[in-house]
């Protein structure tokens, strides 16, 4: 179990970690949610004690993580994927951090066959692509066979059968009951893999919840209609309270608010005609938006700091219920919007 | 890279491990860094370097010198042939410096320090590893180096009749100390390069303390000189590694209290390091 603990991190003028608590549980994966620069690696570096938190505290089955006997055994963590000296070995890395604490040498070759880098073992990592650092860095965490997984944004750089194994490889994991944290700025890639979501946005907590709360709680619904008579049909939704937006379509709106069968009725009660009538799912990823929109435009730019470019843009995201349904099958799809090319780690640090 | 099919068995193919034994500790971490340094070419090119270029030019030098010298063999007695013969220590600290400088700057410019101080969290325990293994290297480096150097000088000196051998007076301190001198230079580069964590920064400053300095004071007046000299830390080490240590250098330390004050510069340098290593965000 990893409990954090009003945990505050800050450089200079920047609030990176702003009160943060939570705990993460054992036999489940906990997705670590938040926008580009929502202070996710900052938390993972606070948790390992690479970082002194400026209050607060984290820890590790209790205890802070300095104080683990042989860290390795708890604790495996894959923070970024190209911290390695690229004139080493892969067997050559993985060899050094074992002999920190023992672990028996043929485990690296081991770790090595699990993840598929056997044949480049004895290679030198500068000439690794980013999806197979990201392998050497998940061999790394489980060389010691840990109980508590923290990864930090596993997927970049990953082709999408690599994504598809590192989700299977993570509720595997899960499943035989260790502790999963793992960090992602998609909500799609998080809602097919994580059990339990985080979500941080600025450095705060905005949600702790399972997915499936998350969904029925941040995903509002919405009903698309069409009508000949959709004049009145605007003014009776306005009588009800619902809201009336465009649809893109012509002849067509969506209404929020509400739900299918009750603008049926209402529809019904007025005598008005209706040729379409289709219940919307708001995607999980406007959802994410919608929740850390607010803090998104303070996020990522501390006084005199660059915007990072994929980052959230407030306003350019309709709410919820405005946009057709896209984001549900999405997630389904392997790789759903985690395939994106991306420059390397996010930056920020 | 499509070798993973059955994810389902995930870890229950790999050898079951010792049930957890106690501590990661000193001895794990001191087998740890000694892999790290072992294991990238930078350091076997940069020791293949200072030994090929602080013997090479020792070797020339002293070719150069016995070859062309007018003096006779009792006036080449009189001079300290024996520091003459190491004279390739004096670029070989620079090559000492980068050593000492990579064996830590090296984590910092990859982040990979980051991935160390997960598997050892105990700071203290990395940087001391660390420090051993660095000591060691360069010492034995360094004290073959001297060697060299000196046992190939002495068969240049031999050819105009001067007897130099390791017997000869203050022979033997002298190039066990120049060893002892290069293991200074990379040791002060390790602890400045623990503090700044920047490989170029730490080369110069490094350069700067140990070349620059002694330019500097050079152009000062004479009387300050006088005071300054001795304590600069080439000139305070150099006794360590010379037979003669009087008026001629303008110094009035004896060898090991001029070592002990170069050591000195190493030892703030580390102490420095240790600070920033410990408290400093990895
Ligand atoms: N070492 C650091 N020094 C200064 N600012 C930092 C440092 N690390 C992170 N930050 C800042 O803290 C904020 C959170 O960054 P980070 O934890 O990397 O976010 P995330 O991983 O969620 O993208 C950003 O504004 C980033 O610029
Ligand atoms: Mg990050």
């Amino acid at each position: 179990m990893i409990e954090v603990r009003d945990l505050v991190k800050r450089y200079g003028a920047t609030t990176a970690v702003d009160h943060l608590s939570f705990t993460v549980q054992p036999g489940r994966i906990t997705g670590f949610l938040g926008p580009n620069g929502a202070g996710k690696s900052t938390t993972m570096r606070l948790i390992l004690g690479l970082d002194r938190p400026t209050s607060g505290s984290a820890l590790i089955e209790g205890k802070p993580y300095r104080d683990l006997p042989d860290p390795l055994r708890h604790v495996g963590a894959l923070l970024e994927a190209r911290a390695v000296h690229g004139g080493r070995t892969a067997f050559n890395h993985l060899l050094y951090l074992a002999q920190t604490q023992g672990v028996p040498k043929r485990r690296v070759q081991q770790v090595l066959e699990l993840v598929g880098l056997q044949p480049v073992a004895n290679k030198r990592t500068k000439g690794f692509s980013l999806g197979m650092s990201q392998r050497l860095g998940i061999a790394a965490a489980l060389l010691a066979d840990p109980r508590i997984l923290i990864l930090d944004e596993p997927v970049n750089g990953l082709d999408p059968e690599g994504i598809v194994w590192i989700r299977d490889l993570m509720k595997a994991l899960a499943a035989e009951g260790r502790t999963i944290l793992v960090s992602s700025h998609l909500m799609n890639e998080m809602a097919v893999t994580a059990d339990h979501l985080v979500v941080v946005g600025r450095g705060r907590l905005q949600a702790d919840m399972p997915v499936a709360q998350f969904i029925a709680q941040f995903s509002g619904s919405a009903v698309l209609v069409r009508s000949p008579q959709l004049e009145t049909l605007r003014a009776a939704v306005a009588e009800k309270g619902w809201q009336c937006t465009p649809s893109g379509q012509e002849g067509a709106v969506v209404v929020t608010g509400t739900t299918a069968p009750e603008l049926g009725e209402l529809a019904a009660a007025r005598g008005l005609v209706l040729h379409e009538l289709t219940p919307q799912r708001a995607s999980l990823e406007e959802a994410f938006m919608e929740l850390t929109r607010e803090v998104g435009q303070f996020a990522h730019r501390a006084p005199g700091q660059p915007e990072p470019a994929d980052a959230p843009v407030p306003g350019q995201y309709a709410p919820p219920s405005g946009q057709p349904d896209a984001g549900f099958t999405a997630p389904g799809a392997p790789g759903a919007g985690a395939g994106q090319p991306r420059g390397g780690n996010d930056g920020g640090h | 890279m499509s070798t993973i099919t059955d994810t389902r068995s995930t870890l229950t193919g790999l050898t079951p491990l010792p049930p957890a034994s106690g501590r990661a500790g000193f001895g794990g971490a001191l087998r740890s860094e000694w892999t790290k340094i072992r294991s990238v070419k930078s350091t076997v090119w940069t020791l293949a370097a200072a030994i090929i270029i602080s013997v090479g030019i020792s070797t020339l030098g002293n070719w150069g010198q016995a070859s062309h010298t007018s003096l006779s063999a009792a006036d080449l007695a009189r001079r300290d042939l024996v520091q003459r013969s190491m004279f390739g220590i004096m670029l070989g600290q620079l090559v000492m410096v980068v050593f000492g400088a990579l064996a830590i700057t090296s984590e910092y410019a990859t982040g990979m320090v980051r991935t160390s101080l997960t598997a050892q969290p105990r700071r203290l325990h990395v940087y001391f590893a660390k420090l051993v293994i660095v000591t060691v290297i360069a010492f034995v480096v360094g004290e073959i180096i001297s060697f060299a150097s000196f046992l190939i000088g002495t068969h240049f000196w031999a050819t105009k009749g001067v007897d130099l051998s390791l017997s000869s007076h203050g022979a033997l301190q002298a190039v066990i100390g120049g060893g002892l001198y290069l293991d200074g230079a990379a040791l002060l580069a390790f602890g400045v390069g623990a503090a700044l964590r920047h490989t170029a920064g730490t080369i110069t400053v490094g350069v700067f303390l140990l070349f620059v300095v002694s330019i500097i004071v050079n152009f000062m007046p004479d009387s300050w000189q006088a005071d300054i000299d001795k304590y600069l830390p080439a000139n305070a080490g150099g006794q360590v590694w010379a037979t003669q240590h009087t008026a001629d250098v303008g110094t009035a330390f004896g060898a090991w209290a001029g070592f002990a004050v170069y050591i000195c510069y190493a030892v703030i340098a580390l102490l420095a390091g240790l600070l920033v290593f410990k408290r400093k965000d990895a």
